[in-house]
């Protein structure tokens, strides 16, 4: 059964957009069906961290409005055949969705995927409740900063009353993915540590990506970190963070970069 | 420990990967030389592909399953692709219409 999944968090600049292509790129890359779905009209960017920026036709407001059909809408990855991006419109504003549109497309969506990852935009507005309007489950990226665990507990909130699930009774079933988690410094107790996090937000957690250089470069050429360097410790975290999401139970690691001196003496190379 | 002997013990790759930046600059050229050119006014792309396709459906009912549409925005070339699948006999039919 499809699965309708909302990558939020409140505040802005906290990887939501490229924890969607990853997450989106990693669930595809063991086999499922996945579109991601960019609810961030007028600022869109998936195209741009997916790499089709410069293959976008139709979007979700043509869509909405019946300019063009959902398969027209559809963009299908050049690196994997069951990845598709429905690409958000960079010159209307976030008025052009209602909700019976997005409610529309999500319906005709789930019976042609396994999972519909809507990367929401920053903020508690339309767009940010739209996005997360029709969603089974919700992935909340939080860094280890005051400011993004409130924002979290804020959206948090919204999740459990006005989602569709919320009105019926039901509860979205709701995911913490820790994002630039700096092993370093939260070795010297100058971040907020997982534990403090997750107490304060009484989520259970998803995943933990480090700060890596490899997110940038990945975004720097378009390309999803899982598919760019699958083995890198980025990549390797929103993996086991997507089968998690398929229901696989993995012991939850602080990916770290495979290299140093030990690796060097055991002839070991940077994965 | 100095930075560089940190680097001696940690840096553990051989080969060093490709810049990635110049590729970023690039597309992001490409992109907003588009974006801009764009802004306040309708893109050229955009309003010729809806001028196609709404002069093709004056004389044909377009089946929007049978449309398809790619458009690839390049540095020096853009190019816009549309390729309708019209049903046979519709020239009969617009024989009998006119």
């Amino acid at each position: 059964m499809a699965k309708v999944l909302v990558v939020t968090s409140g505040k802005g600049g906290v990887g939501k957009t490229t924890s969607t292509a990853a997450l989106g790129a990693a669930l595809a890359q063991r086999g499922e069906k996945v579109v991601v779905v960019d609810f961030d009209v007028g600022l869109r960017n998936l195209d741009l961290v997916m790499g089709a920026e410069r293959r976008v036709v139709f979007d979700l407001i043509n869509v909405v409005q019946g300019v063009a059909k959902l398969s027209q809408a559809l963009i299908r990855d050049k690196r994997l055949e069951n990845l598709w991006l429905l690409p958000a419109s960079q010159t209307r504003d976030k008025d052009a969705l209602t909700d019976e549109g997005v409610g529309t497309i999500i319906e005709e969506l789930r019976t042609k995927f396994d999972w519909i990852l809507c990367d929401s935009p920053a903020g508690i507005e339309r767009g940010a409740t739209l996005a997360m309007r029709y969603a089974d489950e919700a992935v909340i990226i939080t860094n280890p900063e005051v400011s993004s665990v409130r924002d979290s507990d804020r959206i948090i909130g919204m999740l459990d009353s006005k989602t569709v699930k919320a009105e019926k009774g039901e509860q979205v079933k709701k995911h913490v993915l820790i994002t630039r988690y700096d092993t370093a410094r939260a070795a010297r107790g100058e971040m907020l540590t997982i534990e403090d996090i997750l107490e304060i937000l009484a989520t259970p957690l998803l995943g933990i990506i480090p700060e890596s250089q490899d997110v940038l470069r990945a975004s720097n050429v378009g390309s999803p970190v899982t598919l760019n360097n699958a083995g890198s410790a980025p990549a390797r975290a929103y993996t086991d963070a997507a089968r998690r999401l398929m229901g696989e139970t993995i012991t939850m690691l602080v990916p770290v970069e495979r290299k140093g001196l030990m690796n060097r003496l055991l002839g070991r190379r940077a994965a | 420990m100095s930075a560089r002997l940190l680097r001696f013990f940690g840096g553990g790759r051989t080969v060093p990967p490709p810049a990635s930046a110049p590729v970023a600059r690039e597309r992001l050229q490409i992109l907003l030389a588009h974006e801009r050119s764009s802004r306040g006014q309708p893109d050229l792309l955009v309003l010729l592909r809806d001028e196609i396709l709404a002069v093709v459906s004056r004389h044909v009912t377009l089946d929007p399953d049978k449309v398809i549409v790619k458009m690839d925005r390049g540095e020096t070339v853009s190019t816009l692709e549309v390729d309708i699948e019209l049903p046979n006999g519709f020239e009969r039919m617009i024989a009998a219409a006119g």
